[in-house]
């Protein structure tokens, strides 16, 4: 009988995406109108996890780094199907780049001591910047496969199967556990929580919050000093695009007509850019 | 903080990876080389393409007439196919010896692969996903665009004292550079240890679609939420403009159009002549997408949609019977040459 797996899936709690702006005051960003969501790719990087546990049975961690008004959303993880949610929160994290939070993340698992499959989302919504999980699997010295679009387990061989995207299609990677395995957006349907798990949720014990000491990690590796990169401006994305914005207007016919006279126009040589709207 | 690699004083010159994949260099990589060679050329350095792969000859002659001053070929066995672990193996011993300044890669899967687990090996910074680079002015560090928030939100991000300063670029905002017109590169051959304890994983399957790249085309007709119902019209748009078939995240999800088609974020930055966006809302996270296409019209039935702010035709009117009129038009013309 094998060992059972063990799956931690990586959970960001991050602001909506569309709720967030900048201060146009202090040029810093904005979120005190921005409600809390997991960051959707990491929803189906736990479908994943819930997926492989169906079928194979073992055990579901969620770890996620964070102040502690995170849990609640956690919760909804637990709620799915995982069994225990780690949260990693202390002031000292705060500010991390890719470095220090792969740093981090990849410090706790280890902690752990026994995690098969660490599973993250292919992006973050915030950063977007798909550099955590591969930093991990660095930190921890172990293989990754990145994009997957469908992960298989072969539990003899203890292997993965990971169909994944690249730039001009797809490929079949073959990776030894451990590993780590980031998932595309939309990969998989995630589940709704079972409702027979809501009595769980008032459960104390399946949450733990683990600090820096707890890590036993250098403090200078952590959060804002750990971190080589710097934030050095801010702004939001300019709206006004310098497009002309004339608008057409008739019947579907004559605006029809109008789009076809335009459109000839340009494609023969009449360009359009650069000119500033009128009013 | 932690020790860097080599400090910023031991750093010396621009790198460019000319990620290849059978033989055949990604775009990407040509993009990057006409913005790289523009910062060289500001700051006076050195520009180096670093070509990684199995059998290179073929290659190091193509890279050879790039506009670069230099080409650092890696080629091992164990390197035939892309790994992230065996190609970060191999580049982490080359950046430790030449110690760049700087190291830029297209954020493709494997430029975004290889770039993290380096930063990693290397203790550095990694500015991800790029829309723009410069160099401050003063310091000369490197300046790195980057758009968080679904693209509604711009940071300038730089590494102070940590080196490779290494950034990935998203395909698709550099334009591709015209045929250099200059002296061929010297190719300089570097051995590394591969060591295959350290390449765990296999690539099992390799399957390349033959299917179309619509970041490479001239028009596009773009379907949105609001063209339900509408495809085959849409279809028929674009064949008579000659034009690609684009669609907004949505209308990907809804299945009307593949995966490869869609626009925005997490789809492709395309840059056409034309584009003809029906039925989209206009969310940032698509509009990013269509910023650097020359002519954007939109339809939309509602008048306060934020497409009518990235559009230099705005029609406030349902889809379907304005497709439908605009086929009449082009079909009556014999199409738009």
């Amino acid at each position: 009988m094998t060992r059972e797996l063990h799956t931690l899936v990586c959970l960001k709690v991050v602001p909506k995406s569309e709720e967030v702006g900048v201060d146009r005051e202090t040029n810093t960003l904005d979120r005190a109108n921005a409600r809390s969501e997991i960051n959707p790719p990491d929803m189906n990087a736990l479908e994943t996890a819930l997926a492989l546990k169906d079928r194979f049975g073992g055990r579901v961690s969620l770890m996620s780094m964070g102040p502690p008004f995170v849990i609640p959303t956690l919760r909804v993880g637990l709620a799915m199907g995982a069994d225990h949610a780690y949260l990693l929160s202390d002031r000292a994290f705060g500010g991390a780049d890719t470095l220090a939070t792969s740093l981090t993340l990849a410090r706790a698992i280890e902690k752990l001591g026994d995690v098969d499959l660490v599973l993250c989302g292919e992006e973050s919504s915030d950063g977007a910047t798909a550099q955590v999980p591969p930093g991990i699997a660095t930190w921890m010295d172990i293989p990754q496969a990145t994009y997957a679009m469908d992960v298989d387990f072969e539990p003899g061989q203890r292997h993965l199967v990971v169909t994944r995207e690249v730039r001009d299609g797809e490929e079949v990677l073959d990776v030894p556990l451990p590993a780590v395995v980031s998932v595309k957006v939309s990969c998989n349907e995630p589940r709704f929580m079972d409702t027979g798990r809501f009595a769980l949720l008032d459960n104390e014990e399946l949450v733990t919050t683990w600090t820096a000491d707890d890590l036993g990690v250098d403090r200078e590796h952590l959060g804002l000093a750990g971190s080589p990169t710097s934030v050095a401006g801010l702004k939001e994305a300019a709206q006004a695009s310098g497009r002309r914005r004339e608008l057409v207007s008739g019947t579907p016919e004559e605006e029809g007509k109008i789009l076809y006279e335009r459109i000839i126009e340009f494609l023969r040589g009449a360009g359009t850019r650069g000119q500033e709207a009128p009013g | 903080m932690i020790d860097p690699a080599y400090s910023p004083q031991e750093a010396r010159g621009i790198w460019v990876f000319l990620e290849q994949d059978a033989g055949v260099l990604a775009p990407v990589s040509l993009e990057l080389l006409a913005k790289a060679r523009a910062l060289a050329t500001e700051s006076g350095a050195e520009l180096t393409g670093l070509l990684v792969g199995g059998d290179l000859a073929a290659l190091e002659a193509t890279a050879a007439k790039l506009d670069l001053d230099r080409v650092v070929s890696v080629a091992h066995p164990l390197l035939t196919q892309f790994t992230a672990e065996a190609y970060a193996h191999a580049v982490d011993q080359v950046i430790r010896t030449q110690k760049p300044d700087i190291f830029l890669l297209g954020a493709t899967a494997y430029g975004r692969d290889l770039a993290g687990r380096l930063a990693v090996m290397l203790r550095t910074g990694l500015t991800a996903d790029c829309t723009d680079l410069a160099l401050e002015a003063g310091t000369g560090l490197l300046l790195g665009e980057v758009s968080g928030f679904g693209g509604g939100v711009l940071a300038t991000i730089r590494c102070e004292q940590h080196r490779p300063q290494m950034a990935t670029v998203r395909p698709g905002v550099f334009p591709e550079p015209a045929a250099a017109d200059r002296a061929a590169a010297k190719v300089e051959r570097v051995n590394v240890d591969v060591p295959a304890a350290k390449c765990l994983v296999k690539v099992v399957a390799r399957h390349r679609k033959t299917g179309v790249d619509i970041s490479r085309a001239e028009r596009l007709v773009v379907a949105g939420a609001g063209a339900r119902g509408e495809m085959p019209n849409i279809e028929a748009l674009a064949q008579a403009l000659g034009a690609e078939i684009g669609a907004t995240r949505v209308a990907v999800d809804e299945g009307w159009a593949e995966r490869e088609r869609q626009i925005g974020q997490t789809g492709v930055i395309a840059r056409p002549k034309l584009a003809l966006v029906w039925g989209a809302s206009g969310a940032s996270q698509f509009t990013c997408g269509i910023d650097q296409a020359e002519m954007v019209v939109a339809v939309n039935q509602d008048p306060e949609a934020a497409i009518f702010e990235s559009a230099d035709i705005c029609i406030v009117d349902e889809v379907a019977p304005v497709v439908k009129a605009l086929v009449a038009e082009l079909q009556s013309h014999g199409g738009a040459e």
